[in-house]
């Protein structure tokens, strides 16, 4: 499989999930494991663009797929514009969600670039947060929608 | 946590499937987009010893138009039938009720055999496709059969698949883009209903089934007679929960899940025909 663009070779048990993987296959802790058990999708990363919960795919079924994880959004210093949205909206608070969320929005505003507030809310039911009460993650992803456009 | 350990091989084919979960034996299981088995697995409440993927099967994810119904491959999944045009304009319940399926991500792996295969009654689409009376293809290595959806589902998470037969199609009458309604109660957005109604109009009538109100997918069948001699939705809707057993829970008691039924079968009556 390529990961952020690299490609990756790495002789793996059959069970091994995506994220363990990622994590200490390709050293890229990033992506974070919240629940473990597909709910909270704070381990959310992109297979061939689409969202997915890497702790509920295992690494096998990836082979061959191109996979992009937080790491691989920002070009070089430039942060990618839904990075870029979370940090001037305060869209974080303790961060442990927010490699996920970002993910999750990412393929979101691929599937619907001119989001209402509802389609975020809806788009990102996938994704929870303990802190922020969701409203400026909302915030955050309708000011990238704004500056993707632009 | 870490599933137990199994053997992973890849399949091409729904034949070369076959021939390997027959090869394999007993132990071996189909995995398709894997969001009902993947945690099952976790959880060790499932421990296969051989996974056969079906995920490169990819003449298996369709829509197509056949004359008198619509065909769809069994490793479609929701998020293609969510944003599927002949779908939405042929048999709009079925979109809207895989648009309600989980989230985004579970959309995005999720497929329609998987769900109608795993046979969980709090499950959506399994429902509907009971609604819609629908037609399952099923292939063995003796060949095809097709099994009325009235007939698939016979427990709870207990199908009439055999453990070497793969459903490889779903097949849907063309009930058009409206006339239909699915209420589904949750406490959060993601989650499975915890009690879902569905009506839609099919063939001239008024089929009505829900989610969660026993070990199975069930059909409101004295709501639907109830209908079919003139009753109101509400006056029909007073049966939803006739013949039904339904299980208590965290969630709900019987008594509960009772009452949602007879509430969100008015509602989905009232919206359908709306
Ligand atoms: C967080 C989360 C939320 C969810 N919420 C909902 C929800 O609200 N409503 C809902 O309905 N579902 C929900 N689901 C489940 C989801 O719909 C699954 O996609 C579906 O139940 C299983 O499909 P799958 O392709 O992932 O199957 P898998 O998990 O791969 O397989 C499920 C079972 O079916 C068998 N199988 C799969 N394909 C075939 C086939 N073609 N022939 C024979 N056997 C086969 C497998 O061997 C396995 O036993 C949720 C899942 C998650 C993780
Ligand atoms: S860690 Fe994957 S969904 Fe929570
Ligand atoms: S910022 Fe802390 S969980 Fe979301």
């Amino acid at each position: 499989m390529t990961v952020n663009g690299q490609p990756q070779a790495h002789d793996v048990e059959p069970r091994v999930l995506l994220v363990q993987y990622l994590r200490e296959e390709s050293g890229l802790t990033g992506t974070k494991i919240g629940c473990d058990t597909s709910s909270c999708g704070a381990c959310t990363v992109l297979l061939d663009g689409e969202s997915v919960k890497s702790c509920t795919i295992f690494a096998a079924q990836a082979d061959g797929a191109a996979i992009t994880t937080i790491e691989g959004l920002a070009n070089g210093d430039e942060m990618h514009p839904v990075q870029q949205a979370f940090h001037e909206n305060h869209g974080l608070q303790c961060g442990f969600c927010t490699a996920g969320m970002v993910m999750a929005a990412v393929s979101l505003l691929e599937e619907v670039p001119n989001p209402t507030e509802s389609d975020v809310r809806l788009g990102l039911e996938g994704n929870l947060c303990r802190c922020t009460g969701y409203h400026n993650i909302v915030k955050s992803v309708l000011a990238a929608a704004e500056m993707v456009r632009k | 946590m870490i599933p137990a350990a199994f053997d992973y091989v890849r399949a091409s084919s729904a034949d070369e499937a076959i021939a390997l979960i027959q090869a394999h034996g007993e132990d071996a299981k189909f995995l398709a987009g894997g969001m009902s088995l993947i945690p099952l697995m976790k959880l060790r409440l499932a421990t296969p010893t051989v996974l056969v993927d079906l995920g490169r099967v990819a003449d298996l994810s369709y829509v197509t138009d056949a004359g008198d119904h619509l065909a769809i491959g069994a490793l479609t999944r929701h998020r293609f039938l969510e944003t599927n045009e002949l779908l939405t304009k042929e048999c709009g319940v079925l979109r809207a009720v895989a648009a309600q399926v989980g989230d985004n991500q579970v959309r995005h792996r999720g497929t329609i055999g998987g769900s109608v295969a795993h046979g969980d009654p709090a499950s959506d689409l399994p429902a509907a496709l009971l609604a819609l009376d629908a037609t399952f293809v099923v292939r063995g290595p003796g060949g095809e059969r097709t099994v009325p959806a009235a007939d698939f589902f016979q427990g709870f998470l207990e199908t009439a698949l055999a453990p070497d037969e793969m459903l490889v199609e779903v097949r849907v009458p063309k009930v058009g883009g409206a006339g239909f309604s699915y209420q589904k109660f949750q406490r959060r957005a993601q989650d499975w209903a915890i009690v879902g109604a569905i009506a839609a109009r099919v063939n001239g009538g008024v089929h009505v089934a829900l989610v969660n109100m026993g070990s199975t997918p069930v059909r409101a069948s004295a709501v639907e007679a109830a209908l079919a001699q003139g009753a109101s939705p509400a006056d029909a809707a007073e049966h939803a929960a006739d013949a039904t057993e339904p299980a208590a829970d965290l969630n709900a008691s019987v008594e509960y899940r009772e009452h949602l039924a007879r509430v969100l079968t008015r509602r989905a009556l009232e919206a359908a025909s709306s």
